[in-house]
């Protein structure tokens, strides 16, 4: 008669024999909390092990591109907002400064101050839904309360500004919408004084925790030259130490005038590149722009808001990239005018387009944990991947 | 390293690829050869130091009856970027895919062949992107018709006067 350790022994060995060890194909999405939208990733796993995993999207298409060859310049400013809703305001401003350039149209330097203080708060407020959310991917659910409180804050500021908390038709062809009111600039002042110290309170809480640097380090790392081959840009190749930011290389707006640093990853807690440095470069740069708000924001010199521009834009015959630095890249506008009111053809570079079509590399044979890790470090958002 | 170093540089190492160049305002364009777009592309990143493919689109002159393919070439080291033009057959468009040189040429031409129907010989999965797999069109091309159904479903219009209203054209 066989004892209980070999009885045990046998049927642990049967049942191993039996064991079905094929791959299986999950479905993540397109509504899983953690995509951070309407992303769906077509996952392979073999056990924990990921072996591939597929994004595919299309599912918020709205045919930004299609509509904006049927309105005027103008009219393309509302469905610009649309595009990366975490951050309206830069992709509206990055859509002026393109028709202007073409027009050659002089923005007023009042109008270039409020233009500067409303992108860098915008800046803030992705960053901080960003660090929110990348928490609670990591399980950390007091950071994502923290980070839309104050969020909320500053989208009261943009609500006395123009009037809208979310999608605001602010940045206007030759300036802004609406001129900034003294209240708006007392709000914006006490917000900062409130903010800045919560940077470093909201660092010890999540950055430096220990759990969290367990699950971020060394995960979805990526190199200088992956960055290159995939056009990654802003966050993801400033997280793997290249100290590139379109604000500081090829100056645009006010942003000469201004003194800011441009923080990168050096792999302080892991490997180069890896999600938490792509966090920690998220954080820093709040600083910075908190910085570059608190220079402008008691020198907003008098004058118009808006340059003068006519009721329609008249844009001249031809062709111009122009790039600019917003939360998640370099968002860039490729313009074709041939001369009449609607624009020939418009053509949204979206930063997080590439940004995503990376997953499959970065993800090959980790854990299915750190499929999450490496996606909430993406930092995308589907409206601009979809346009 | 300006525009016109540029195009001197390309000319002298490609004579037949380099076609002259689009005298558009504010920024100039590269016309390039088709059957050359690869190597020219390959000889930008390696000895230009053209580290990045910007952005790949494609375009649609049906006045010209062609179809275009723009690359933006991004440079880092120079903190520029230059524009590429390739001209095609409107019908039948087909080039060289660059998947070989930059990753994310992958998607992009993706995104321009479920857009404008321009087909990427070499792609390793051309196939439609941000469009249904069983879209039928190119929604881009300016000859586009929205289709009244998709599988059962009508298309919805929404101004049923596209004289009212600019954005009721959009379907049009």
């Amino acid at each position: 008669m066989s004892t209980t350790h070999e009885l045990v022994e046998g049927h642990l060995s049967q049942s191993l024999e039996n064991l079905r060890t094929d791959e299986l194909l999950l479905n993540m999405g397109p509504q899983h909390p953690s995509t951070h939208g309407v992303l769906r990733v077509v996952v392979t796993t073999d056990g924990e092990i990921v072996k591939a995993a597929k994004p595919e999207i299309g599912y918020l298409h709205r045919c930004f591109e299609k509509h904006s060859e049927n309105v005027d310049y103008m009219g393309v400013a509302p469905y610009v907002d649309r595009l990366d809703y975490l951050a309206s305001m830069n992709n509206a401003m990055g859509w002026a400064i393109a028709v202007e350039g073409m027009v050659g149209i002089e923005v007023p330097r009042r109008a270039e101050f409020i233009r500067v203080i409303t992108a860098e708060l915008q800046r803030i407020a992705s960053h901080l839904m960003s660090f929110g959310t990348y928490g609670l991917d990591m399980g950390a659910f007091t950071a994502f309360m923290f980070g839309f409180r104050d969020r909320e804050m500053i989208l009261d500021i943009f609500e006395m500004m123009s009037g809208a908390r979310l999608l605001y038709n602010y940045m206007w062809v030759g300036g802004v919408s609406r001129d900034i009111t003294p209240e708006a600039i007392a709000k914006i002042k006490a917000f900062l004084d409130y903010f800045e110290p919560k940077i470093d309170e909201y660092n010890d809480l999540l950055s430096f925790n220990k759990i969290f640097i367990e699950r971020t380090k060394d995960v979805g790392v990526i190199d200088v030259d992956t960055c290159h081959s995939y056009g990654l840009t802003g966050v993801m190749l400033r997280g793997c130490g290249v100290k590139w930011d379109l604000r500081k290389e090829v100056p645009y707006s006010i942003y000469k005038e201004v003194e800011f640093d441009v923080p990168v990853g050096s792999g302080e807690m892991g490997t180069l590149g890896d999600c938490w440095d792509r966090h920690i470069v998220r954080m820093r740069e709040m600083k910075e722009s908190v910085r570059i708000v608190r220079q402008l924001i008691d020198n907003i010199p008098s004058g118009p808001h808006r340059g003068k521009v006519g009721k329609v834009v008249k844009v001249p015959a031809g062709e111009s990239f122009s790039r600019t630095e917003c939360p998640r890249g370099e968002l860039a506008f490729y313009i074709v005018s041939d001369g009449s009111a609607k624009p020939f053809r418009v053509r949204c570079k979206s930063p997080c387009f590439l940004n995503i079509s990376t997953l499959d590399e970065l993800t090959r044979g980790v854990m299915v944990a750190d499929l999450i890790a490496t996606i909430g470090s993406l930092d995308i958002v589907l409206g601009e991947v979809d346009r | 390293m300006t525009f016109e170093e540029i195009h001197q540089k390309l000319l002298a190492k490609f004579p037949q690829a380099v076609q002259g160049i689009e005298e558009t305002v504010p920024e100039k364009s590269l016309k390039i050869h088709p059957e050359h777009i690869v190597s020219v592309i390959r000889f930008m990143k390696d000895e230009m130091q053209f580290e990045t493919l910007g952005d790949l689109c494609g375009l649609d002159y049906p006045a010209l009856s062609a179809s275009c393919v723009a690359y933006h070439m991004q440079s880092y080291a120079h903190k520029k970027v230059v524009r590429l033009k390739c001209y095609l057959p409107r019908e039948g468009a087909a080039i060289e895919s660059v998947t070989s040189l930059f990753k994310a040429a992958n998607w992009l031409e993706r995104e321009a062949f479920d857009m404008f129907g321009i087909r990427f010989n070499g792609h390793p999965e051309l196939r439609r992107i941000l469009c249904p797999e069983d879209w039928v069109g190119h929604p881009l091309r300016k000859d586009y018709q929205t289709p009244d159904y998709y599988n059962g479903m009508p298309v919805p219009l929404y101004f049923d006067n596209p004289n009212e209203s600019t954005a009721g054209n959009a379907h049009k």
